[in-house]
């Protein structure tokens, strides 16, 4: 066993040396975190973009947690802080995310939120949107009050406005088209629905416009429009076998409604497609730019993937890839492999049961403070024996020895508690070994996932090798304020690429 | 039902499930509802058709049947076996009713969707014996779920009465009886903590039957606040060299970055320390899922589903 662990202790050391600092050529090997071909991936350089007059809206799209409100807000208050007159839709805010603007809660109309250090004019308003709110609006926008409250009291109504899935998404492109007409703003910044899938955001309102202004709905309407003119008889038949159906499928009052409801909205059908095409036409202009938001993980990359591609079929400008929550390490040299061998070298050595005899065989500093362990180990059980176990003590790793020969006269060697019965200058160098290896194992699972997370990343920038990216370094805890919001807007603009 | 906030890993999670109910000579059915294929690309398999099909056997023999539902093929098998409309269907389909009535009409999608679900769960075999023992379906997320779920409400204000409405009431039945558990995963982060809870709330003042939540993701604790004190303090030297004794290399100019690491690993130790009291709030028992490094893999699911049968699942 004794060779086993020595062996270990060298087998990760395949550098030049311990002592002193001739060990720089093992550790210098560093920043290679195995990205070479991906030098050519471009970088997403937001700052130019927020900068940019002729930039009026950015849409920030991505799966479900992944950071795209976050994204929109920092980008909000970036902007802001450079001057921009901004607004940030956002859609579905975690209230906590309402508070790190110093808003309670975020509503249908845009707050201003205070704290934003603009030099030259720059504001942040803020909000949320209601999408029941929003609809009400149109409604009341639209139609004479009477009619309005026909509209806004019907059952039929009520669920779509409420309920639909899609309406969500229409919604949010009906405020995106009001914010933008209002001028108020020179910059939007809006973030997207929680969608089932990548297409709902770009389907939802086409949908919707489709069905408002399409063939089912003028069937559904056919009775009381044309009543009976002799043309019409064919479609009348085959409509009222198709509402015969739908009755009663999901009953006839229910139809009723719908009836009621589309002969309310009649004249508004018209308006509901021309602006949803007004906001899709908005959506490809230049001024436009959409951020697909993702983080490393497959799924949410795949996501992204899919938007990317989408995008570009519907010819919708696309900026980047926000890459929320990447893992960096300080000490990308070290591989997770050694890493873990030695804080194997490091536990192992405290466990294993070997009597002092065997200590001191000369060799490296490693070999000797794992015989120090061992003695301690060993004699654990007889205390006073331990400060004369040791073996001699080699240069350079004195106050190793000595703490481990303190150690040694506790009992209770491998837990914290050991330490304050010590001077606290200088602990049990069991704490410290414990420590140490503790710092290489996390380090190790670090490793282990920056190779994943570098792995799920090449397989994106193969399928899109041009699509330009910038690097969110993870942040241990959650956004709470502005301050929060800032230093996202500042990792957000760091430049990071994979290839960094 | 499994929900959660999105990128909490829930089709992981019901994945796994499915597994672990699918003990020595039981079936499990694992449907998802949201067109995204979440469970092919889990199982690496491909695209799920509107069909039940093996995908895996679990540990011990148990069977893992999926299902992609789509709420308009259900709608057209639902018009087919109670009016056998045949070619009206595609009549239907062509003026956009069946768009209409599965995508804008409200909650009559959520209906078909979980109604598909309720059916399997009741099928018997010819011998009398369930066709599945348990049903686990990949819900939508938790800000969703609810809304989802409570489908008599959904309609109960459209379709009065009529087959729909009928079907609404027989689904609500399933699911507001003990046979059905809805399960909430989590991280230990401060928003899906707080999804969780609300969402909670939500199933419970809708009187649906919250199961457990799912904490995943789970990291090891390795190092404290305390610890990562004590070496950022004093002993940077003694790590130092204590390194260098490992075999590692150039420790001294590892220490700083070491200790960062170290540090954030511990300022998040604290965070899951306080969200776990908050979740501890919420007074609903829990297992608990370890992060996987490697990502949800294959291996990884088997892993999870070993973790939760050796939490109770299954047995």
């Amino acid at each position: 066993m004794t060779e086993q662990t020595a062996g270990a202790g060298h087998g990760p050391d395949d550098g030049p040396g311990n002592g002193g600092g001739s060990g720089d050529g093992a550790g210098g090997g560093g920043g290679a975190s195995g990205g070479e071909g991906l030098d050519s991936v471009p970088a997403l350089e937001l700052d130019p973009i927020l900068d940019d007059p002729g930039t009026r809206i950015i849409v920030c799209c991505g799966a479900g947690g992944v950071g795209k409100t976050t994204t929109a807000a920092a980008l909000g208050v970036r902007a802001a802080e450079r001057g921009r007159r901004v607004v940030v839709l956002t859609i579905d805010p975690a209230r906590r995310l309402a508070q790190s603007m110093g808003i309670d809660s975020l509503d249908n109309t845009p707050r201003k939120v205070e704290g934003i250090k603009g030099s030259d004019g720059g504001e942040l308003h803020a909000m949320m949107l209601d999408m029941k709110r929003t609809f009400d609006e149109i409604v009341e926008a639209h139609a004479d009050p009477e009619r309005a409250r026909a509209i806004l009291e019907n059952p039929f109504y009520q669920s779509l406005s409420a309920g639909f899935a899609g309406t969500q998404e229409y919604m949010a492109m009906e405020k995106l088209g009001q914010l933008r007409a209002r001028d108020e703003w020179d910059l939007i910044v809006v973030d997207t629905p929680p969608s089932r899938s990548a297409l709902d955001f770009l389907d939802a309102p086409k949908r919707l416009g489709s069905f408002l202004d399409g063939k089912f709905i003028k069937l559904l309407m056919a009775p009381a429009k044309v009543g009976g003119r002799a043309g019409m008889k064919f479609l009348n038949v085959g409509m009222s076998m198709m509402t015969g159906t739908l009755g009663k499928l999901l009953g006839g009052q229910f139809l009723g409604d719908v009836q009621t409801f589309v002969a309310a909205m009649d004249t508004m059908f018209g308006g509901f497609r021309t602006r949803a095409d007004a906001t899709y036409r908005l959506l490809q202009a230049p001024g436009t730019a959409f951020l697909v938001v993702a983080t490393p993980e497959r799924d949410a990359l795949r996501e992204a993937a899919y938007f990317v591609e989408r995008l570009a079929a519907e010819r919708m400008p696309l900026a980047g890839l926000v890459l929320n929550r990447v893992h960096v390490s300080g000490a990308a040299g070290l591989s997770a492999e050694r890493a873990r061998a030695a804080a194997e070298n490091l536990e192992e050595g405290r466990i294993v049961d070997q009597g002092p005899g065997n200590a001191g065989l000369r060799g490296s500093p490693a070999t000797s403070t794992e015989s120090q362990a061992l003695a301690t180990a060993a004699t654990s059980s007889v205390p006073e024996a331990a400060p004369t176990a040791g073996p001699p003590i080699p240069a350079g790793t004195e106050a190793d020895a000595r703490s481990a020969a303190d150690g040694g006269t506790d009992p209770g060697t491998d837990v914290n508690a050991s330490a304050p019965t010590d001077a606290s200058a200088d602990p049990a160098t069991g704490d410290v070994r414990q420590l140490t290896a503790g710092l290489l194992r996390l380090h190790a699972e670090r490793m282990r996932v920056l190779a994943r997370e570098q792995r799920t990343r090449d397989r994106f920038t193969a399928l899109h090798p041009e699509v330009a990216v910038t690097e969110v370094t993870a942040l241990p805890g959650d956004v709470h304020d502005l301050a929060g919001l800032r230093d996202i807007g500042d990792r957000l603009t760091a430049g990071r690429t994979p290839s960094a | 039902m499994v929900s959660g906030k999105g990128g909490t890993g829930k089709t992981t999670v019901a994945a796994a499930l499915a597994l672990a109910l699918a003990t020595e000579g039981k079936r499990t059915l694992l449907v998802e509802v949201e067109g995204r294929q979440g469970i092919a690309q889990l199982f690496e398999t491909e695209a799920l058709p509107y069909e039940e099909r093996k995908i895996a056997v679990a540990p011990g023999g148990g069977e893992v049947y999926a299902l992609a539902i789509d709420a308009e093929r259900a709608l057209l098998d639902y018009l087919q076996m109670f009016y056998k409309l045949g070619g009206a269907g595609r009549a239907l389909k062509k003026l956009g009713a069946i768009d209409f009535a599965t995508t804008i009409a409200p909650g009559v999608r959520d209906v078909l969707l979980t109604g598909k679900a309720c059916e399997a769960v009741r099928r018997r075999e010819r011998n009398g014996r369930p066709t599945y023992d348990h049903v686990v379906m990949d819900a939508p997320p938790t800000g969703r779920i609810t809304r989802f779920l409570n489908v008599n409400d959904e309609v109960a204000g459209l379709a009065r009465i009529g087959p729909i409405h009928n079907q609404a009431q027989a689904v609500m039945r399933v699911l507001k009886s003990p046979e059905t558990a809805v399960h909430l995963v989590t991280l230990l982060e401060e928003m899906p903590v707080q999804e969780t809870a609300d969402g909670i709330a939500e199933l419970r003042a809708a009187e649906l039957p919250v199961g457990r939540v799912v904490v995943n993701m789970v990291r090891p604790h390795v190092l404290d606040e305390a610890a990562v004190r004590a070496a950022s303090g004093d002993h940077r030297e003694a790590v130092a060299r204590t390194l260098v004794s490992a075999g590692v290399a150039g420790g001294a100019r590892l220490v700083e970055p070491l200790l960062d690491q170290a540090a954030e690993h511990a300022r998040r130790v604290e965070l899951e320390r306080a969200q776990r009291a908050v979740l501890e709030g919420v007074g609903v028992p829990s297992y608990e899922l370890p992060y996987l490094g490697d990502g949800a893999d294959i291996a990884g699911l088997y892993r999870l589903a070993k973790e939760l049968r050796r939490q109770g699942v299954g047995a």
